[in-house]
């Protein structure tokens, strides 16, 4: 059940009035029936894998608690007679016993994960190590859809358990709602329990603004997702997949409609979930702020995927880089290396791990690994670069100055379009040997032949995907101006809120992406 | 505390570790640079801090990191 799809819209309503209908200490219960109905409407078989992530986390979580009670209630009984080591010694042993189930956990459900969607992955690279002769057969496997996101999801909230910043969730059915709420299922955003938690279970009575605000801010998912992502996908898909017909300037073309179309389709579709728990009155972590208005990578890291970037901070680089062993190592290396690397190695091996998961997690392919390490390797360099940034920016004095800003956005942008074309092609020779196309059989007439109006785009779609642009621009430009422009225009008389409204519903209607034969594509990040 | 603020100040010679309290709400210190500051505080004041006691409240203030090297010290 697509997003975009009117089975979807159908049983949105449906949620909406039962979530009011009924008595209000109802709601969350009901949203744990549609969100398993949704589910089940998905593939049954799904069920069984979200079932075994939450049974399992409920129990490890509680288990942990009682754990962390044991250890307070001894603590408290034998305060006079232990010494400090002797309190160090208990905490340790009492630590071991929580690190044991929290192992047990993560191996029980990163495992589910890493065998439904990297088995086949392995086998493939087996068997290319017997020149794709390989005595492996590929199997059959189910990937439950939104994977990668509940499981990292009830990991985060496990290992907070684990550390005492998180009570265990005794209610198994809470916990449940909490790994499997509906809208953020597919696609995230990625949130935390202590956040999402006192909102989601919270009782909420109907407020028109509410409902209005999260009615627009789905409008506005459609409008991203329908008129300009869909509208694009036929030309991206025409250009990356006849590399050798389309090469040089193409590529270039290529790489701009890939960049506005993955960022109208994962806001649009994030846009939508946050849209539809806001109806609800829950309230989504953002998962983007105005990432192509960053003028680093670093920086479009903080503003691009939010919810993915801080979990992987918070549960894999930190808990790397300040582990005994790294910091063994550091101390090694300060003492043979020098303070200049040695001070680094922590930073760069974690790093290194962290961008290595982050393309596996993105996919079972070599395109996914080797753009997570593209990013890790353009972050380093930048990293390093940074005294002579300063130098350069001392002594020119652009730094600030609008034109600069300007180069700085469009730079960060190209690089980080031209990184994600191993994420298009799908095939890392054939990534590299496409880029340097751009480059090498540059051809302007690429633009002028008309070629670029024989790649399933008309004159028409080119104006509607010019002015989509043009109010996704401008929206963003006002956000960044006033905040909130649902509450500047809110503010206005309600025939002008609910006329941007209904102009909205009217563009979607006339300008999506649709049609006979128009077959609504999957939202890009629902495969991750 | 002055050994605190030497290691804070030769990370970030422009800013005011005395006074600050917002270095990671303003983002002046980022992933990097905690890492970096938590390896140095290993070093010279033999205390490692975990990474659950990676969080702002704890990092926002040279007082703050204090302490944090205090508690994690005294435990």
């Amino acid at each position: 059940m697509l997003f975009t799809s009117y089975e979807f819209i159908a049983f949105l309503v449906l949620v909406l009035v039962s979530y009011y209908v009924v008595p209000k200490k109802f709601q969350w219960p009901l949203l744990l029936v549609f969100s398993y109905v949704f589910y089940f409407i998905a593939d049954p078989m799904y069920l069984l894998f979200i079932l075994v992530t939450t049974i399992s986390t409920y129990f490890v979580s509680i288990k942990m608690e009682a754990i962390n009670g044991e250890m307070s209630a001894y603590l408290a009984e034998h305060k006079a007679e232990l010494t400090k080591d002797d309190k160090k010694a208990y905490k340790a042993k009492m630590k071991a016993r929580k690190w044991n189930w929290l192992l047990l956990c993560l191996f029980l459900n990163i495992g589910i994960l890493s065998v439904t969607k990297y088995t086949n992955f392995v086998i493939t690279n087996i068997n290319n190590l017997f020149a794709g002769e390989g005595p492996l057969q590929l199997v059959d496997m189910i990937v439950p859809m939104g994977i990668s996101f509940y499981t990292f999801q009830t990991m985060g909230y496990i290992i907070d358990v684990y550390r005492g910043k998180q009570e265990a969730q005794r209610n198994p059915f809470k916990l449940a709602l909490f790994v499997s709420f509906f809208p953020q299922l597919v696609q995230g955003p990625i949130s935390r329990y202590g956040d999402l938690a006192p909102t989601l279970f919270a009782e909420h009575k109907f407020d028109g603004k509410t409902v209005s605000f999260g009615l627009s801010r789905i409008l506005w998912g459609y409008f991203k997702k329908m008129v300009i992502a869909d509208r694009m996908l036929p030309a991206v898909t025409e250009l990356v997949q006849n590399p050798n017909e389309y090469s040089g300037a193409f590529v270039f073309v290529a790489m701009l409609f890939y960049a506005f179309e993955l960022y109208c389709d994962f806001t649009g579709g994030i846009d939508i979930t946050i849209g539809i728990a806001e109806t609800m009155g829950i309230k989504l972590a953002e998962n983007f702020n105005l990432p192509y208005f960053s003028k680093n990578i670093k920086e479009y890291w903080n503003r691009w995927h939010i919810t993915m970037g801080t979990w992987f901070t918070d549960y894999i680089f930190y808990p790397i880089s300040v582990c005994g062993p790294m910091l063994k190592l550091s101390k090694w290396s300060r003492a043979h290396l020098g303070e200049v690397i040695g001070k680094r190695v922590p930073v760069y091996l974690s790093s290194f791990a962290v961008w290595l998961t982050t393309g596996i997690w993105h996919g079972a392919a070599w395109n996914f690994i080797v753009w997570g390490l593209m990013n890790f390797v353009v972050i380093m360099i930048s990293q390093e670069l940074e005294p002579l940034y300063a130098k350069f920016h001392n002594k020119f004095k652009v730094k600030g100055t609008l034109p600069y800003n300007v180069f700085e956005v469009i730079r960060t942008i190209l690089l980080m379009s031209a990184i994600r074309m191993f994420d298009c092609y799908r095939d890392v020779p054939l990534t590299f040997k496409m880029v340097g196309s751009m480059f090498t059989e540059w051809d302007f007439s690429a633009f002028t032949s008309g070629a670029l109006m024989d790649i399933g785009l008309s004159g028409a779609d080119y104006l509607v995907l010019v002015v989509g642009l043009i109010i996704v621009l401008g929206v963003s430009l006002a956000k960044l101006r006033v905040g909130s422009v649902r509450e500047v225009l809110s503010q206005k008389p309600a025939v002008v809120w609910y006329g941007m409204m209904a102009i909205m519903f009217l563009v979607i209607i006339v300008f999506g992406a649709y049609g006979v034969g128009y077959d609504s594509s999957q939202f890009i990040y629902n495969q991750f | 505390m002055d050994e605190l603020l030497e290691i804070l100040t030769d990370l970030h010679p422009d800013v005011d570790f005395e006074t600050c309290d917002t270095l990671i709400d303003d983002k002046i210190l980022d992933s990097f640079d905690i890492v970096s500051i938590i390896a140095e505080i290993n070093d010279v004041f033999d205390v490692t801090i975990p990474a659950e006691e990676i969080v702002p409240e704890n990092f926002n203030s040279a007082e703050a990191l204090w302490d944090l090297i205090e508690r994690l010290g005294d435990e």
